[in-house]
C-alpha cells in the first residue's frame, strides 16, 4: 500500500493505493475528474525526491506527492 | 540558512541578524534581495503553503552549489497571510568578492520562483485565490499525464 497526496491548491485527500508503480498510480488518477485536469502540470515526488520515470518502481508504505505548479516569493 | 515564517517577515530584524551572523567570516559582499507584497489587481496581500521537506532538500543543494564557490546563501519566508507592503521573501548571498554574490542572487532567485515547492494565493474580497498565471510548473511535471 502506498500513499498518494496533493499539496498546495489540489483540493483532494489522500489517497491509500495497492498498485506497483508510476503508470499505475497514472491510469488511475487519469480517470479522476477532481484530479486529472492537474496532471499536465504537476511534478511528482516519491518519499520527498522529484522523480522523472514512470518506472520508478514503489514498495510497501511508499509517500507520492504531486506538486503543482509553483510561485513562492 | 533557512527558516519559516508564520505570517510577515521582520526584514530589518532578519538583515541586521544574518549580517552579525557573517560581518567576521571575512565575506567582503552580502547582497539581500527582499521580496514586498505589492498592491495590484486589488488584492488585500497574499498567502502561502509550503511543503517543507522538498523545500528543504532544494536549499540543501543551493547551499553546496554556494559553498563550491566559496559563499553562503541564506533564506527566510513566509507561511500564512502577508498583506500589502510586507515581506514575504528574504534571500541573500555572502561571498568573499561581489561578482559571486551578484551572480549567485540572481540565479538563486530565478531557481527559486521556478522550482521551490511554495504555492501563492492572492486574498481579495475574502477570498484565498490559486495565483495558477503567475505560477510554474516544476521541470519534469506531466509524468502522470
Amino acid at each position: 500500500m502506498v500513499k498518494v497526496e496533493f499539496l498546495g491548491p489540489i483540493q483532494k485527500k489522500a489517497l491509500e493505493l495497492d498498485i506497483n508503480n508510476l503508470n499505475e498510480l497514472a491510469n488511475i488518477l487519469q480517470k479522476d475528474d477532481e484530479v486529472s485536469d492537474w496532471l499536465e502540470s504537476c511534478a511528482v515526488a516519491i518519499n520527498d525526491t522529484l522523480v522523472t520515470s514512470l518506472e520508478a518502481p514503489l514498495k510497501d508504505g511508499d509517500r507520492i506527492s504531486l506538486l503543482p505548479p509553483v510561485c513562492g516569493g | 540558512m533557512l527558516s519559516l515564517h508564520s505570517g510577515p517577515l521582520d526584514v530589518p530584524c532578519l538583515l541586521q541578524k544574518w549580517y552579525e551572523e557573517e560581518h567576521e567570516s571575512n565575506y567582503g559582499a552580502y547582497i539581500p534581495f527582499v521580496g514586498t507584497v505589492r498592491s495590484e489587481d486589488g488584492i488585500d496581500g497574499l498567502s502561502f503553503d509550503v511543503y517543507e521537506p522538498i523545500l528543504d532538500s532544494w536549499f540543501s543543494k543551493w547551499e553546496k552549489r554556494a559553498e563550491a564557490r566559496g559563499a553562503k546563501v541564506k533564506m527566510a519566508h513566509s507561511k500564512g497571510d502577508v498583506m500589502l507592503h510586507e515581506s514575504s521573501y528574504i534571500a541573500a548571498v555572502f561571498s568573499p568578492k561581489r561578482r559571486v554574490a551578484l551572480e549567485l542572487i540572481d540565479e538563486f532567485v530565478e531557481d527559486f520562483k521556478a522550482s521551490a515547492p511554495i504555492w501563492k494565493y492572492d486574498l481579495k474580497d475574502g477570498q484565498r485565490i490559486y495565483a495558477k498565471d503567475r505560477s510554474t510548473a516544476i521541470t519534469g511535471s506531466g509524468l502522470l499525464a
